[in-house]
C-alpha cells in the first residue's frame, strides 16, 4: 500500500486547538474594536495588549500576582464542572476565605512564621465550610445548585461585611485593618526577580495546587467516582458510589479552591483590604470565565488564569494610548463566546480524520 | 394604614422586574435553552432603552417616551439573545459557557459604548424621571385598592402583569405554547410530528431577550435615575425566581412577590418603627431575603419539575 500524506491526528487535541481558535477570533475582535473607536492608534492600542504586559520583569510579576487568585476560583469552578455543578458561588467562597485569613492576620500575631500558613489554612476552611450549606442543601435536600449559589454569594458579602465591621474594622478607610507582616506569604525571592510587583510565593502554591488536583481527578479512584458522577448519576449510583456523598465532597473541595483564592490574595503583602460594600467579589466570576476557557482542566484552567492575566496587564496600559479598559473585557467575552462552539471544531476535526481513515482503506 | 400602603408600592418596585426577566427565562428553558444570560441582556435592553430616553428627552416626555423606550428596549434586549440562540442551537454550544460569555460582554460593551457616544466620556447615562404616576384616574380613588395599587406607581407595573397573564395563556392555552414545551421536554418526538426544534427553541430564547430587556429598563426607571452600566444582580436573582418558581408562570409570580416583599422589608426595616427597634442589625436585615428564599427552597425542592432537554443541544440525529 502506497503511504499517503495524512494530517496528524488532531481529535485528542481539539480542546486546545478550540481554545488557541477562540483566542485568534478574540484578538481579532480586539483589533476591530479598536479600529473603530480610534483608527490611528489602534495599532499602538493592540501592541499594548500584545505586548504591555512584557515590557520589564516588573509586568510580568503583576501578570503572575493577578493570576494566583483567578487560578484559585477557575480550579474551583473546574473542579465542580467535573461533578457536574456549577460553581457560580466561587464569590462568596473567596469572600469567605478572604475574611478568615485577613481575621487570622490580624488577630493571632503571636504565631511567629506560622502565622501565614496558619491564616492560608483557615481561608481554606471558610471556603469549604461556606460551600457545604448548598453542597448539603444539593445532596439532601435536592435544592439546585445554581439558585443557592447566588443567594450564598449576598449572604456571604452582607456576613463578610458585618464581621469585618465588628472583628477588624479600620472606620475611617471603611476597610479592614491590614494583617501583620509575619502574615504575609514570603515572597521566595520573586521580590528580587520581578522587582516592584507584587508576586510572591502564593503563584506557587497555585501551580501545585493545579497538579495536585490533576492528579486527584485523573490518577485516583476518589476522581473517577466524582467524575462518573458527573458523567452519568444513575449508573454510578448502580455502581455502589455514594453519589450524596460525592456531592457534598466535591463542593467542600471547590469551596476550599475558591477560599484559598481569597487567603493567597488578601496575604500577598500588596496593600489588599477587605472594603465595606455592596459589591459582590468579582474573582469568582472571572473564574468562571478561566475555567471554561480552560475546558474545566486542571492544567488548562492554569494557562487559562496566566492568559486572562496577561492580557488584562497588557489592557491597564492600554489607556495610556487612550483606549478604554473595558475593551480586554470585551475581547475576553468574545474569547469565551467562541470557546464554547469546540464542539463545531471537534466535529470538523473528526471529519478530517476519518477523511484520511477512509482514503487509506 | 399608610405603612402598609407603602410597603406594598415598594414591593412592586421590586417583583415586577423580578417577574418579568424571569418569566423570560422561562419561555427559554421550556423550549430547551437554559439562559443564564439574562443579566447581561437587561443590561443591554436598559443601556439602549435609557440611552433612548436621555437622547430624546429633550423632545418627549412622559408615558410617550417611557412606552417608545420599552420598545428599544424589546428589540436590543432580542437582538442580544439572538448571539446566545445561535451559540446554543446552531452551534450547539454549552449554554452555561455562551450564557457566562454574554453577561461578561454585555457591562462591558455598555461601559465601552456610552464613553464613546456620550460626549461628556463618562460611562453612567442620565435620565430625568417624568413617568412616575400620582394617581390613577378613575382607579386611583377607588378606596384601599386605590392606594395600593393604584398610587405612586409606573405603567411598567400594569405592564408587567400583562405579561404574567398573557405568558400564562401562550404557554398553556396556545399551539405555540404546546410545542414549545414539546420542545423542552422531549425534541425528539416534537420533532417527529413536525414541529421544527430549531425555530421553537429560537422563539423561545427572542421571547426571554424580550422580556430580560424590558425587565432591565423597568429595573433602572423604577429605582434610580442614571444607568450604571449594571442592574444590580437582578438577572442571576430571576434565574433563582425562575427555579424557585419551578418554570410555572404563576409560581414564578409567588416566587417573585415573595422575593420582593422579603427584599422590601430588608430596604425599608428602618422606616418601620416595629422592627427597628428589634435589637437585630442591620446587615441581617440585608441577608433575610436569601436566607428565607433558601429556607424556602429546602421544603419545596424534592420535586424538580425542571423541563427535561434544558441545557442539552437538538441534535436531529440522536435517538
Amino acid at each position: 500500500m502506497k503511504k499517503k500524506f495524512s494530517l496528524p491526528d488532531f481529535t485528542n487535541a481539539a480542546g486546545p486547538i478550540s481554545s488557541i481558535v477562540a483566542i485568534l477570533v478574540g484578538l481579532l475582535s480586539g483589533i476591530i474594536i479598536l479600529l473603530i473607536s480610534n483608527p490611528a492608534r489602534a495599532l499602538d492600542g493592540f501592541l499594548w495588549i500584545i505586548a504591555g504586559s512584557l515590557m520589564s520583569p516588573k509586568d510580568i510579576g503583576n501578570v503572575l500576582y493577578y493570576a494566583t487568585p483567578i487560578i484559585m476560583t477557575g480550579l474551583s469552578v473546574a473542579f465542580a464542572f467535573r461533578t457536574s455543578l456549577f460553581n457560580i458561588g466561587a464569590s462568596g467562597q473567596f469572600i469567605m476565605g478572604a475574611y478568615g485569613a485577613v481575621l487570622v492576620g490580624v488577630k493571632l500575631q503571636s504565631l511567629g512564621s506560622f502565622h501565614w500558613i496558619v491564616a492560608l489554612l483557615t481561608s481554606i476552611v471558610f471556603g469549604a465550610l461556606w460551600a457545604l450549606i448548598p453542597g448539603i442543601l444539593k445532596a439532601y435536600f435536592n435544592v439546585n445548585e445554581v439558585i443557592s449559589f447566588i443567594m450564598t454569594n449576598y449572604i456571604g458579602m452582607y456576613l463578610v461585611n458585618s464581621m469585618v465591621r465588628s472583628t477588624v474594622y479600620h472606620k475611617l478607610t471603611n476597610r479592614s485593618l491590614p494583617v501583620a507582616e509575619s502574615a504575609n506569604i514570603p515572597k521566595i525571592g520573586f521580590d528580587k526577580i520581578f522587582p516592584g510587583s507584587s508576586v510572591n510565593g502564593g503563584i506557587v502554591i497555585a501551580i501545585l495546587i493545579s497538579i495536585l488536583i490533576y492528579i486527584l481527578l485523573n490518577k485516583t479512584t476518589f476522581g473517577f467516582e466524582l467524575k462518573a458522577c458527573g458523567f452519568n448519576n444513575d449508573a454510578s449510583r448502580y455502581a455502589g458510589i455514594n453519589a450524596k456523598k460525592n456531592i457534598v465532597i466535591s463542593l467542600l473541595i471547590a469551596g476550599a479552591l475558591a477560599g484559598m483564592g481569597g487567603g493567597l490574595l488578601y496575604l500577598a503583602g500588596s496593600g489588599k483590604y477587605i472594603y465595606v460594600e455592596d459589591i459582590i467579589a468579582p474573582e469568582g466570576f472571572t473564574g468562571i470565565s478561566v475555567a471554561l476557557l480552560g475546558m474545566s482542566h486542571p492544567i488548562g484552567t492554569l494557562f487559562a488564569g496566566l492568559f486572562v492575566a496577561y492580557i488584562t496587564v497588557g489592557g491597564s496600559y492600554m489607556q495610556l494610548s487612550g483606549f478604554v479598559p473595558e475593551i480586554i473585557d470585551i475581547i475576553t467575552a468574545i474569547i469565551i463566546y467562541f470557546a464554547a462552539f469546540s464542539l463545531i471544531i471537534r466535529n470538523v476535526l473528526y471529519k478530517l480524520k476519518t477523511r484520511n481513515a477512509g482514503d487509506k482503506s | 394604614m399608610s405603612t402598609i400602603f407603602f410597603l406594598i408600592q415598594q414591593t412592586m418596585f421590586f417583583t415586577i422586574p423580578l417577574m418579568v426577566v424571569a418569566l423570560g427565562g422561562m419561555f427559554s428553558e421550556r423550549s430547551g435553552v437554559i439562559n443564564i444570560a439574562l443579566e447581561g441582556i437587561m443590561i443591554m435592553g436598559g443601556f439602549f432603552s435609557i440611552l433612548f430616553i436621555n437622547v430624546m428627552q429633550g423632545t418627549l416626555s412622559g408615558q410617550l417616551l417611557l412606552i417608545l423606550a420599552i420598545i428599544v428596549a424589546t428589540i436590543s434586549g432580542a437582538a442580544f439573545s439572538m448571539l446566545h440562540a445561535y451559540a446554543a442551537i446552531n452551534m450547539k454550544a454549552d449554554q452555561t459557557i455562551s450564557g457566562t460569555a454574554l453577561n461578561m460582554l454585555a457591562p462591558a460593551l455598555s461601559i465601552f459604548m456610552a464613553r464613546m457616544i456620550q460626549p461628556s466620556g463618562v460611562q453612567q447615562i442620565q435620565f430625568t424621571n417624568t413617568f412616575r404616576i400620582e394617581k390613577v384616574p378613575v382607579f386611583g380613588d377607588i378606596p384601599v385598592i386605590g392606594e395600593m395599587f393604584f398610587q405612586n406607581t409606573y405603567i411598567t407595573t400594569y405592564l408587567g402583569v400583562a405579561i404574567l397573564i398573557i405568558s400564562a395563556i401562550v404557554l398553556f392555552k396556545t399551539k405555540f405554547g404546546l410545542r414549545l414545551r414539546a420542545c423542552g421536554e422531549h425534541p425528539q418526538a416534537a420533532d417527529a410530528v413536525g414541529v421544527s426544534v430549531y425555530k421553537m427553541r429560537y422563539s423561545g430564547v427572542a421571547i426571554s431577550g424580550m422580556l430580560a430587556g424590558i425587565g432591565g429598563l423597568i429595573f433602572v426607571v423604577t429605582t434610580s435615575t442614571n444607568f450604571n452600566a449594571n442592574v444590580a444582580g437582578y438577572g442571576f436573582l430571576a434565574l433563582a425566581v425562575l427555579i424557585f418558581g419551578q418554570w410555572n408562570p404563576y409560581r414564578i409570580a409567588g416566587a417573585a412577590l415573595f422575593f420582593g416583599f422579603m427584599k422590601t422589608i430588608s430596604a425599608t426595616y428602618s422606616s418601620i418603627p416595629l422592627l427597628y427597634n428589634l435589637p437585630i442589625t442591620g446587615y441581617f436585615y440585608k441577608m433575610i431575603p436569601y436566607i428565607a428564599t433558601l429556607i424556602v427552597l429546602v421544603f419545596s425542592s424534592k420535586k424538580s419539575q425542571s423541563p427535561k432537554a434544558a441545557g442539552i443541544p437538538y441534535d436531529q440525529g440522536a435517538r
